[in-house]
């Protein structure tokens, strides 16, 4: 197994500087992802005045969409301006496998005890 | 140890067992561990939204139709001053990583310049987080309860005419104009008269700043689907039929968007320990910026300091994108 405990040359965090150049290629990658996160919140409130959600269907799909763009955005924002994409992998395990395992239980109890609070005020009302 | 590092870490900076996990330090990697902590955290509030949400009986209100005002301007604007303040906290992020970067290259003037404009940034987003909270704690004109049941016939916001059949208890919404004079009157303010005669229905404040708004339209559904106004007689029918029971804005108990006693609080609460999260963060870059200018980094060799605040200042970011869609968008 790769160990990943092992400190080859420039990779230790204290000792990670770039020169200039790596520093321009950089802020370049920057102002990109800046782009697109803004166009993805604009995309997003447009979509939130243009539909309306008395038609079941659409706005089912628009609220995955929804789900869908932020999780786009929080990765390039995990991934790209936090650097966890350029950290030893395992340390993005660390940090995202207990992270998803949680968050996916907690969801799964909020909605299935939320409809079932639902189902009972409904019955005994 | 032998053939382990290629290079010479000093002592002082490894872990007590000699060693660095991942390669990355200390200070780092518990950085992540709270963030990780504090995700859930806010996971945690985010979910008990989704099912407070997802087995409400009342209709919950539509974030659009909720937070569509601008400061200082008639109209419907809706979300656009959230996004406003989404994209402020995004623009601050993007200048945290470009003072990371600076760091990288030990160049202090840069770190200085970005690590500036984050915290101007930070209070920019602060103030317009108090501007929101001040506008829904005020309301936009605030309701009425109805005494009796009524039909009437209303206006939707699609031109076409529907009708309503209200039963006691059902909220009727006023225009901000009205609502805003009305609230002291049902208060028992004694400068504020009420007009109700042959021409319509006004109401007056007197005094120093004194002015008057005339009751045009009542508004029903204002939050939820089917908004429709009510004009003319059917107006007045619905005036007529009022309650003693008015509510403006929203407090911790009731609130005039919706029936549902837990929207004002999750408001509150998960916006609230958003903002605070802001403001602790402004605070932390405010004490690591006037380390910067006194060379504090410089001496040590290392700006790490710098890149563990931004990890937190983008989690700040990160968070508010998910309050954003879950929030205020679905």
């Amino acid at each position: 197994m790769e160990r990943d405990d092992l400190i080859v040359n420039d990779s230790y965090s204290l000792q990670s500087h770039h020169s200039e150049e790596k520093g321009v290629e950089i802020r370049k990658k920057v102002v990109k992802v800046t782009i697109l996160l803004t166009l993805i919140t604009a995309v997003e409130v447009a979509m939130g005045v243009y539909f309306k959600r008395s038609e079941a269907f659409t706005w089912q799909a628009i609220k995955w969409t929804f789900i869908v763009l932020t999780l786009v955005k929080a990765g390039y924002i995990v991934m790209s301006f936090m650097h966890l994409g350029e950290e030893r992998k395992n340390l993005r395990n660390v940090v995202l496998i207990p992270y998803f395992l949680f968050i996916a239980y907690l969801i799964f109890i909020a909605l299935y005890e939320g409809a079932a609070h639902l189902r009972l005020f409904e019955s005994f009302n | 140890m032998a053939g382990e590092a290629t290079k010479a870490i000093p002592k002082d900076v490894l872990w007590g067992g000699g060693r660095s996990p991942f390669s990355v330090s200390y200070g780092k990697m518990m950085m992540w561990y709270f963030l990780v902590s504090d995700a859930l955290t806010f996971g945690g509030l985010l979910t008990a939204y989704g099912f407070v949400r997802h087995g409400a009986e009342v209709p919950w209100p539509i974030g659009e139709q909720v937070f569509e005002a601008l400061p200082g301007l008639e109209g419907s604007f809706p979300l656009i001053y959230v996004a406003l303040m989404t994209f402020i906290l995004i623009v601050s992020s993007v200048t945290m990583v470009l003072a990371v970067e600076a760091g990288h290259r030990n160049d202090k003037k840069g770190v200085v310049k970005w690590l500036g404009l984050t915290i101007i940034g930070g209070f920019f987003f602060l103030g317009s987080q108090a501007w929101e909270w001040s506008h829904f704690i005020h309301g936009a004109g605030g309701a009425f309860q109805l005494e009796n049941p009524v039909t009437v016939t209303g206006t939707l916001q699609n031109g076409e005419t529907m009708e309503f059949t209200l039963n006691a208890g059902d909220r009727v919404y006023m225009d901000h104009h009205f609502g805003y004079i009305m609230e002291p009157y049902v208060k028992g303010a004694s400068n504020v008269v009420l007009n109700e005669s042959a021409d319509g229905i006004s109401i007056m404040q007197l005094g120093e700043h004194a002015h008057e708004a005339k009751l045009e339209y009542l508004t029903l559904n204002k939050y939820v689907e089917n908004k429709a106004q009510v004009t003319g007689a059917e107006m007045q029918k619905l005036w007529n039929n009022r309650s003693e029971h008015f509510m403006f804005g929203a407090n911790l108990q009731v609130s005039e968007y919706t029936e549902h006693q837990a929207y004002g609080g999750f408001f509150f609460f998960i916006t609230g320990f958003h903002g605070f999260h802001v403001f602790s963060g402004v605070l932390i870059n405010i004490i690591v910026f006037f380390m910067v200018v006194k060379g504090v980094f410089e001496r040590r060799g290392h700006y790490e300091m710098v890149e563990k605040i931004g990890l937190y200042w983008h989690f700040v970011d990160l968070v508010w994108v998910f309050v954003f869609t879950f929030f205020y968008l679905i």
